[in-house]
């Protein structure tokens, strides 16, 4: 391995301070550049060791970028059609109520093709979480628009800018899930900085434990970047998505219970 | 009084270089290389090391994972 270090008297065991979670494989992530659904991998992953559930988790992953998902965590995982991961995941807690289940899912994913799944899972109340990456895109097939997708915004299906006359308002589904009786926690989050790394571990350990519960569905939206669809570099989209993103899809809980 | 120093370990041929990393970090540790790792990116590195903090921002924005970080007083 090759590593570039800085100053190595500190470098030892009893100093580490951070190291990528052990839930990780050694497989090379096939994200772009600064693409944020690494840093949600990490972030899982980290939850899933430190809470111990290793051999009780068991992820569906979606179609979009984030479909070889199943390569990044050592845990069980089931692949679902586009846009089922939450009829998938359905299931599969329904005959193994032990089992931590969750869905990871883009925008395209959850909520174009999957609204029926995903809007009936919740109001089911399905003992599922929902990891639900939003960068207002389709990122894995070349920047088509998606429901999510912010008015006036360039995609390669809405060249001249997302016009809401003809093709509608961006889609706020975490913000109709959180008024479903079904749905337990949910809330909106981003892990662009360091500082909000934090909040979204914070919020998917609390749906980790809400999960035990058995007292409905839990969602975590992550407002995400897509550098490659959006058409900027890593840092520029960051930005972008700070100043154009976030006031129309603001941070915070949504749906927090009663406790 | 005790001062805190940090050390951070780059796994040099997994940065995709992002730059991500060097934004967050507050000390101005990181830059990138000139260079370039197999995959012809341009991957960051502790340029002024003595500034590290340990504060492990830069790993835990990182996408990839290819930080370490280590922390000591001394
Ligand atoms: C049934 C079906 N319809 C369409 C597609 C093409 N397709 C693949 S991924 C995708 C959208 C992905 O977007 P998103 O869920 O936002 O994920 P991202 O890549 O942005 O993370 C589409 C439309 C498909 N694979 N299967
Ligand atoms: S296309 Fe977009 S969402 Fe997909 S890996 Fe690249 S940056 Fe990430
Ligand atoms: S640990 Fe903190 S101070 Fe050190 S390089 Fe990373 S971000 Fe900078
Ligand atoms: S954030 Fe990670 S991948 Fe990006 S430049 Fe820094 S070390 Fe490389
Ligand atoms: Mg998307």
């Amino acid at each position: 391995m090759v590593e570039y270090s800085g100053i190595k008297e500190i470098i030892k065991p009893v100093n580490l301070v951070y190291k990528k979670s052990e839930i990780m494989t050694e497989n090379t992530l096939s994200y772009c550049p600064g693409c944020g659904h690494g840093t949600a991998h990490r972030i899982l992953a980290e939850i899933i060791g430190e809470e111990g559930l290793q051999s009780e988790a068991i992820g569906v992953s979606p179609v979009g970028c984030s479909v070889f998902m199943y390569n990044y965590l050592n845990i069980d995982w089931q692949e679902a059609a586009h846009g089922r991961a939450p009829a998938v995941a359905t299931a599969i807690k329904r005959l193994l109520p032990e089992k931590f289940v969750f869905t990871y899912q883009g925008d395209g994913d959850l909520a174009a093709i999957g609204t029926a799944e995903t809007i009936h899972a919740c109001n089911r109340g399905e003992n599922i979480l929902i990891i639900f990456i939003n960068n207002g895109i389709y990122g894995m097939t070349g920047g088509q628009m998606a429901p999510t997708t912010l008015p006036g915004m360039k995609s390669s299906t809405s060249p001249y800018g997302r016009d809401v006359r003809t093709m509608g308002y961006p889609l706020k589904i975490t913000d109709i899930v959180a008024t479903l009786p079904g749905s337990y926690y949910v809330t909106r989050q981003s892990v662009h900085t360091a500082a909000n790394v934090k909040k979204t571990k914070k919020a998917i350990r609390k749906a980790v434990q809400y999960q035990k519960l058995n007292k409905g569905t839990c969602l975590v939206e992550i407002v995400s970047n897509c550098p490659s669809g959006w058409k900027m570099t890593p840092v520029q989209a960051n930005k972008w998505m700070e100043e154009n993103m976030f006031p129309y899809y603001p941070l915070g809980d949504l749906k927090t219970p009663e406790e | 009084m005790a001062k805190i120093r940090g050390s951070i370990v780059v796994n040099v041929e997994r940065c995709k270089g992002c730059e991500v990393c060097m934004v967050t970090c507050p000390t101005g540790t990181i830059a990138m290389a000139k260079e370039v790792n197999g995959k012809g990116y341009n991957y960051a590195f502790p340029a002024n090391p003595e500034l590290c903090i340990g504060c492990a921002n830069c790993a835990m924005v990182c996408p990839d994972g290819v930080i370490t970080v280590y922390k000591t007083k001394i």
